[in-house]
């Protein structure tokens, strides 16, 4: 089942609710790559949150979304990386470099909002 | 060491069964008692070994097994392919070496990972990745 896309603003926003099988998150990328001028946004906020793995593709194919974006003259944020999958990511050698990343959502969206963390939000 | 009766078969025969794969692998990482974050570095390192099998072998199988040798209980996953075999075993275990578009990361991270880690490879006859993760 590919992933919705959903568009808040300028901002786009793909929360992945399974498992994906590789070819998904190709379409993924490849989704992105052509909303962002569809859509004239300047944002990508990619959640997985609910993935319970982040192998060497997957990490892969996060990177190529992030800079795929990057020439497109967007920034891609990877949003809720859960706590056992970047301790696994770190033990078998994969990174994201390069990548934008942050707590969750609400942090992925105030980064790309420019307004530095959800906290600095709240305390203004 | 014995193999406890109970082999668990997943057959590899596309990009699909590498989720299907892991997560069978995970479950029974989870019955053995490995706790959730070995269950999710176990569960990485069958990916890549899953992966290994769809990008250099199209097809495979990956077999699942309770191990006891006495002391240590322990999960038992078997990969096999009957693909082209790696003509450097040693050159593929290298971190960054790749010849299909990976990151060259997969098999030497998943060797990393798991307490024990064997390949056997023979050209024409295809390649058995043999590892462990024993409970602490």
């Amino acid at each position: 089942m590919p992933v919705p896309i959903l568009k808040q603003g300028d901002i786009l926003i793909a929360s992945i609710q399974s498992a994906l099988s590789d070819r998904e998150l190709v379409e993924l990328r490849d989704s992105f790559s052509d909303q962002i001028g569809r859509f004239r946004s300047r944002g990508v906020v990619v959640d997985v949150t609910a993935l319970d793995v982040l192998d060497s593709f997957a990490t892969r194919t996060l990177r190529g979304i992030a800079h795929t974006a990057r020439l497109r003259g967007a920034t891609a944020v990877v949003v809720g990386i859960q706590p056992e999958v970047a301790f696994a990511m770190v033990q078998l050698g994969l990174s994201l470099e390069g990548v934008e990343t942050a707590l969750d959502l609400e942090e992925g969206m105030a980064l790309l909002n420019g307004a530095g963390t959800a906290d600095d939000d709240r305390a203004r | 060491m014995t193999i406890v009766p109970g082999e668990l078969h997943v057959p590899i025969e596309g990009e699909a069964d590498i989720v299907t794969a892991r997560q069978k692998g995970r479950e029974l990482a989870a019955d053995i008692g490995f706790s959730s974050t070995e269950q999710t570095i176990v569960a990485l390192a069958i990916s890549e070994i899953a992966r290994n099998i769809v990008s250099y072998a199209q097809c495979g199988e990956i077999t699942f097994a309770r191990v006891d040798d006495g002391v240590r209980r322990g999960l038992l996953v078997v990969a096999r392919d009957r693909g082209p075999g790696i003509p450097d075993i040693d050159l593929a275990m290298r971190d960054g070496y790749s010849t299909a578009r990976s990151l060259g990361i997969g098999l030497p991270g998943a060797k990393r990972v798991m307490d024990e880690f064997d390949i056997q490879s023979e050209p024409d006859q295809g390649t058995t990745v043999t590892m462990k993760k024993w409970l602490p």
